[in-house]
């Protein structure tokens, strides 16, 4: 991956000219958005997260823990908990589906690999919304799935496959499954023949082979996908209110839920910075796991 | 025995070795999630065809529901305000991404892994997150919500993107070419120029066309940032999801998805290998 390079690229590209104040003054467009539209921001939610607000709705700024205190309330924690579950449930799915599939596109022939990957490409760039849309138009009452099971008389009544927990979670695997594939086959491209080889010359049948060879190899791919399908599955909250028709919110539409018809930002902020701790440690956990299996291959 | 044990494997089952028979599996694996990936988009799109208004029984063909579409205000408005914030959004995170690589690879600053880093974070930040943390900031400065916030908030997560994919292709860039040019007499401003631009320029067409499909498709960021009018198509398109099925909203994905195939084949044609290129 593109991101990957420059974290292990060594001290030699690093530019090869001193910085003078020509060069300063060209990045300070860049610094300056970086500072006012991500930095800036980011430490405004925090303040945020500390306020208070008064009856309408508006952001006080006087210091209190009361947003986060109330965040340790049970209802809330249960539903920080269900987002990691099904973001974890979500993830090991990916994996299981996705990994065979790219391990076959990884090992196909160069020109069956380029068709293959574009095939994953479509799905990976085509709208979220559209996505979910198609497997709403499946899932639903007067769905797919619905309409021919009742017209051929196999059932009396409507299955009722949307707004459970089922449907969020094949909407998230559905959606993040080619961010799982991409990673994986990038590493499985990567392998070298002859260790695989070496593996089944010394009689290591394909479940040891892949047990004790390849999948160690590929570690840093799946641990890149897991990083591209747990860490944005938490926050998802587009996918989760349109499958799971907010019977079993996620944090992410809690904290939507705050910013707009609850009007209580500070409320709202202290649950947004509450995850972004949780997603930093997800980060820093599976972000050194890429990093140093990388180093050492 | 050995005679018979032989003639079982090759009459009765012959299973495949080692690799041949993972070759197998993993490739009627693939078939199953292409299949799995696929369906949904292919049933999607043949029924935009389907004349019945609703449910899935096929009543004939027709193409009312796209004739309907393009009569559709909202939806053609909603469209336009994407077009106009994704045009907009691509040229400036188009010129600070590559100005922003440029600069980076060819000069040492000082704090220079942590610049690098902190252009990250708009990439691997949740996107929730840079949706509320925008908002709190257009509140407390009073900025009315327009299409002016969603430019703002549309740059900040596309020009990571296009600043990304330019380091790739300065990686592989021969130094001799700029090296060469500034032999020649060529000033550093001329060698940007003539040289080093023109060798950017397929990573700039793929940044840019990502920066606007990115930008095209952006519905959670946006939501918190957007005004009345500046509503875009994602949005709109949200709205009628919540509602339920309706037939123009299958034609309206047939011509996304179409439009996604599109834009994937002409990215993948920009990624061929040119000429001056060191892999």
């Amino acid at each position: 991956m593109a991101g990957a390079n420059w974290l292990n690229r060594g001290g030699r590209d690093l530019g090869s000219h001193r910085a003078g104040w020509k060069a300063w003054l060209l990045l300070g467009p860049l610094l300056l958005w970086l500072g006012l539209f991500v930095l800036l921001p980011t430490l405004l939610l925090v303040l945020t997260s500390f306020s208070q607000r008064d009856e309408l709705g508006r952001v006080v700024y006087s210091f209190t823990l009361e947003n986060y205190t109330r965040c340790f309330d049970p209802i809330w924690l249960s539903i920080f908990w269900n987002s990691i579950l099904y973001a974890v449930i979500a993830t090991v799915i990916c994996v299981l589906v996705g990994y065979p599939a790219a391990y076959a596109i990884g090992r196909a022939s160069p020109a069956n690999r380029r068709i293959l990957l574009t095939l994953v490409m479509i799905p990976f760039w085509t709208s979220f919304l559209i996505r979910t849309y198609a497997w709403i138009s499946i899932l639903s009452q007067e769905g797919l799935v619905n309409s021919l099971l009742l017209s051929s008389h196999i059932l009396p009544a409507p299955l009722s496959m949307m707004y459970t927990p089922f449907a969020i979670v094949l909407g998230l695997v559905y959606n993040y499954l080619p961010f799982m594939i991409l990673p994986i086959y990038t590493s499985v491209e990567k392998l070298d023949n002859s260790l695989i080889e070496a593996a089944y010359d010394l009689g290591a049948g394909p479940l040891r082979a892949f047990s004790s060879v390849i999948i160690p190899l590929t570690k840093p791919g799946i641990a890149a996908g897991a990083l591209l399908v747990f860490v944005p599955a938490i926050a998802m909250y587009a996918i989760t209110t349109l499958m799971g028709g907010g019977s079993n919110p996620t944090i992410g539409e809690v904290i939507q839920n705050q910013f707009t018809r609850a009007r209580n930002q500070p409320f709202g902020a202290a649950l947004g910075v509450l995850l972004m701790l949780l997603f930093l440690v997800c980060f820093l956990i599976l972000g050194r796991k890429t990093n140093s299996d990388d180093r050492s291959t | 025995m050995t005679d018979f044990a032989s003639f079982g494997r090759r009459i009765l089952f012959r299973l495949p070795d080692g690799p041949k028979l993972v070759r197998w599996f993993c490739g009627s694996w693939t078939a199953l999630v292409l299949a799995f990936l696929y369906l949904p988009i292919v049933l999607l799109v043949l029924f935009s065809f389907n004349q019945s208004k609703s449910g899935f029984v096929w009543e004939g063909f027709t193409t009312k529901w796209y004739v309907d579409l393009f009569h559709n205000r909202v939806l053609l408005q909603a469209f336009g305000n994407s077009l106009l914030i994704g045009l907009i959004s691509t040229i400036f995170a188009t010129m600070l991404g590559t100005l922003g690589a440029w600069l980076l690879y060819r000069y040492r600053f000082r704090a220079h892994r942590l610049m690098e880093a902190c252009i990250f974070v708009p990439m691997i930040m949740p996107e929730i997150l840079m949706g509320v943390s925008l908002l709190v900031l257009f509140v407390m400065f009073s900025l009315p919500l327009s299409y002016f916030t969603v430019v703002i908030a549309h740059v900040t997560f596309t020009f990571p993107f296009v600043l990304i994919g330019m380091q790739a292709r300065l990686q592989g860039m021969d130094p001799s070419l700029e090296e060469a040019a500034l032999d020649l007499g060529a000033t550093p401003q001329q060698a940007f120029f003539k040289v080093i631009l023109p060798y950017l320029v397929p990573a700039i067409a793929s940044g840019a066309l990502l920066a606007f499909s990115l930008s095209l498709d952006d519905y959670i960021v946006t939501v918190f940032v957007t005004g009345a009018e500046s509503q875009t198509l994602p949005l709109k398109v949200y709205g009628m999801v919540r509602v339920g099925l309706n037939p123009q909203l299958n034609a309206l994905s047939a011509l996304g998805i179409i439009l996604t195939m599109i834009l994937v084949f002409a990215s993948e044609r920009l990624k061929q290998p040119t000429p001056g290129e060191t892999p």
